[in-house]
């Protein structure tokens, strides 16, 4: 079972770096900050599985919580910031 | 430590770690630096220090990446055009990587991941374990070592977080402040 969880695991690393080629490249910010997002879901998905492997993962869920409440709140500075200093875009 | 998984995250790391150099955008940095703290946390978490990983997660990600943004109000967001950005120096970049050979021709010298004949685990984890009971009488052997053995330390500790608390909200006061009366001028 636990070589499962790893190669789900894996296979999410390889689907971030996927992600990462819209980092690099993305033309707005937007597209940066949704991707990066995006990222941050993934890693929550990763810690869980850690979690499962590790056989422990009513400790891990609290951790990953934290992690999606601080993604959202990092977003909403951003947003704040943004809506102060307006860009077209980039 | 599972090495799959260690390898993709420590390179993602350091990908982070040099786009959010590279990038001309300061608030895009930010959002690549709250990034490199996520994965760092999930490092942490893989380690087996939960606790680590928490404080990595709510304090790097979370609190310094708004610490960060409240600070780019302050400044400009791009690099102007004007300004020459400065070329990378050699002394520097010697210096570098002569600390990074260093660093890289010790790291075999550490004890593996886990081992239990660490120098760490070796000669004061027992003495804690077997005598902590008698001598503290306190049933949570973690509360004995940080608050009698390491009495002094944790003090120190918890001046150091209660002046960076105060340090914050100080920061924190004046700047919103400071915001509003640029606000209400503007209007």
């Amino acid at each position: 079972m636990i070589d499962f969880f790893i190669f789900v695991g894996v296979l999410l690393c390889v689907l971030i770096t996927f992600i990462f080629y819209r980092v690099f490249a993305g033309p707005t910010l937007f597209d940066r900050l949704i991707s990066m997002g995006v990222i941050g879901t993934k890693t929550l998905v990763l810690l869980l599985l850690i979690g499962f492997i590790y056989k422990r993962p009513d400790m891990f869920v609290d951790i990953s919580l934290v992690y999606t409440l601080l993604n959202f709140i990092g977003v909403l500075a951003i947003t704040k910031y943004l809506r102060r200093y307006k860009t077209d875009g980039y | 430590m599972v090495w799959q998984l260690d390898l993709f995250l420590l390179v993602f790391i350091i990908v982070l770690a040099i786009l959010s150099l590279v990038v001309k955008d300061l608030l895009l940095s930010i959002i690549l630096l709250g990034g490199y703290s996520f994965f760092m946390a999930l490092i942490y978490a893989e380690m087996g220090a939960v606790d680590v990983s928490f404080t990595e997660a709510s304090v790097g990600a979370g609190v310094s990446t708004i610490f960060m943004i409240v600070a780019l109000y302050f400044t400009a967001r791009f690099v102007r055009r004007d300004v020459k950005t400065k070329k990378i120096s050699l002394a520097g970049l010697i210096l570098a990587s002569l600390t990074a050979l260093v660093m890289i021709y010790v790291a075999d010298a550490m004890p593996d991941w886990g081992n239990p004949q660490a120098p760490a685990h070796l000669h004061i984890s027992d003495r804690y374990i077997e005598k902590s009971q008698i001598e503290m009488a306190t049933p949570n052997m973690v509360t004995t070592i940080l608050a009698d053995y390491r009495g002094y330390d944790t003090l120190g500790e918890t001046t150091v977080i209660f002046i960076a608390g105060i340090v914050c909200l100080l920061l924190l006061g004046t700047a919103t402040q400071r915001l509003k009366h640029n606000y209400d001028t503007k209007i």
